[in-house]
């Protein structure tokens, strides 16, 4: 369980997160919509220490993490899988190095074994057979999916996606959707999904949770987030579902 | 009297920010140290690194050390005809390339082609969240990019001197009596006599303190950087700047409290 508590941080005089409370559950899936700049990546990287908060806690499994010393994060972290908004790929290493990466540090695995899962993951993404590209010959979205396969390579407890569907067709947004839920369902994972895209929300959530000017405006299932009272909400929705129908 | 206020202040906040800098990085090199004692030992990576930092740095340093060693040869000989001590120009070049210019200058060389790429390459990781992508993978930054890099400086720099030092006097002795027609028996005998292992030594320990510098120096410009790709080429030639005037000045120490 991830519980979030009265969470602060600004950047100088730029307020990002102004008392953000949100009850991530285990073995679910939860959406984190907002729009453009709302700090949505910021409140992730807090989920996982990579930020230390201004103020607020992050409690994972009890645990305060915003209280953590580096080894003991270090610990917590083998726990976590995280897709970075822009994949993060190690550029120095080919696609099969980067998805096998975590298996290489922290298993003690057979080369035969890894080059056998990493060639599952990279079909389950979408991208079979591509394993001896650099990044820099990917386009965006592909290097977000070997991303993707690189956060879920370890079966981790808990995976953080920051935008999981942004700047794919829609045939492999779907894909990628359907690998999110199958995933999930499968292995009883929590999940935390960042997106723009409401249809990406409804399709895979759980729970979602709207982020508006520094603060969590709206939460729950996805039905009840539907008729969401909340004017930002459902400007927000009416605008997503606009777009998506042109 | 305000503009002169104004001055001090300004003087003041440099001072106070380059003070405040050579804290952090004291702070990473506590880190490092630390990190390097904790297991598992990565001597794949390290050895990566010495053949980064190391065996390809090698063609530079024999080049420079060459030519230094000629020039050395070429300008005590001018000084040293007038009186007809040109039988000393073998000490002149030996001792000034194995004390002072054999370190230094392979240090310089080493910060330029090894130290501005670890700051590039840092510098770039993280401006592209590959440091955080680290972080979050339970791999500690400093002990998985920082630490090989260090110590294979720390190991290779000295051994690039002592390679510098040889092809120096070797290209002493090729101005001196090959082309300028200085007896070679009395220009090695007086190189014998004159130049002891202990020269040699300190000149070693020289390159092991500034291979720490400048690696530490390139790591630590690249791991601090900010502003994307601008903030990547500011931090590489600061990290040689920087690199150059805090090697000058620990000679400066170094010879002071070693000679
Ligand atoms: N390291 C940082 N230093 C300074 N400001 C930052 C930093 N990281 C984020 N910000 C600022 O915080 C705000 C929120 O950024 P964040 O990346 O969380 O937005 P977001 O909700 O993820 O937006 P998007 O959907 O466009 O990715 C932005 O105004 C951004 O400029
Ligand atoms: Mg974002």
């Amino acid at each position: 369980m991830i519980e979030i508590r009265g969470l602060h941080k600004s950047f100088g005089a730029l307020k990002v997160l102004q008392g953000v409370d949100l009850h991530i559950p285990l073995e679910k899936t939860t959406v984190i919509l907002g729009r453009s700049g709302a700090g949505k990546s910021v409140l992730l990287k807090h989920i996982i220490g990579l930020m230390r908060p201004d103020r607020g806690k992050v409690w994972i499994n009890g645990l305060d993490i915003t209280r953590l010393g580096d080894k003991d994060l270090n610990e917590m972290r083998k726990k976590f899988g995280m897709l970075f908004q822009e994949a993060a790929l190690f550029d120095s290493m080919n696609v099969e190095e980067n998805v096998a990466f975590p298996l290489r540090e922290h298993t003690k695995l057979s080369e035969k074994d890894i080059s056998r899962i990493v060639a599952q993951k990279l079909e389950q993404v979408g991208l079979p057979g591509e394993e001896k590209k650099m990044p820099a010959q990917l386009s965006g979205g592909m290097k977000r999916r070997v991303g993707l396969a690189r956060a879920l390579v370890l079966d981790p407890e808990i995976v953080l996606f920051d935008e999981p569907t942004a700047g794919l067709d829609p045939p492999m947004a779907a894909a990628i959707e359907d690998l999110i839920i199958e995933t999930q369902r499968k292995l009883g994972r929590t999940f935390v999904v960042i997106t723009h895209n409401i249809h990406t929300a409804f399709h895979i959530a759980h729970k979602i949770a709207m982020l508006h000017e520094g603060r969590i405006i709206e939460e729950g299932t996805p039905r009840a987030f539907r008729r969401s009272s909340n004017f930002v909400v459902q400007v927000f929705m009416s605008r997503g579902e606009e777009k998506e129908v042109k | 009297m305000r503009k002169v206020w104004k001055t001090v202040n300004i003087v003041g906040e440099k001072v106070a920010k380059y003070i405040d800098e050579m804290g952090r990085m004291l702070l990473l090199l506590l880190d490092t140290i630390r990190w390097s004692f904790s297991p598992p030992f990565r001597l794949d990576l390290l050895f990566q690194q010495m053949d980064r930092v190391g065996v390809r740095s090698v063609l530079v340093v024999v080049l420079t050390g060459t030519f230094t060693g000629m020039v050395l040869a070429l300008q005590s000989f001018h000084a040293t005809r007038g009186f007809g001590a040109e039988t000393m120009v073998g000490v002149a070049v030996a001792l000034s390339m194995t004390r002072e210019l054999g370190p230094v200058l392979t240090s310089f060389m080493v910060a330029g082609r090894a130290g501005s790429a670890m700051a590039a390459e840092i510098g770039t990781m993280r401006i592209t969240e590959q440091i955080d992508a680290l972080f979050t993978m339970a791999i500690n930054p400093v002990k998985y990019l920082i630490v090989p890099r260090v110590l294979a400086s720390i190991v290779v720099v000295p051994m690039l001197t002592i390679i510098a030092d040889f092809v120096g006097i070797v290209g002493g002795y090729f101005m001196g009596v090959t082309v300028l027609g200085i007896n070679a028996g009395s220009y090695v005998a007086n190189m014998e006599k004159y130049v002891a292992l202990d020269d040699i030594y300190h000149g070693v320990i020289k390159a092991l303190v500034f291979g720490l510098i400048l690696s530490i120096i390139g790591c630590y410009k690249g791991y601090t950087t900010t502003g994307g790709a601008v903030g990547v080429g500011r931090a590489t030639t600061e990290s040689v700047v920087l690199s150059a005037i805090v090697i000058l000045m620990a000679n400066y120490l170094l010879t002071a409290a070693m000679f």
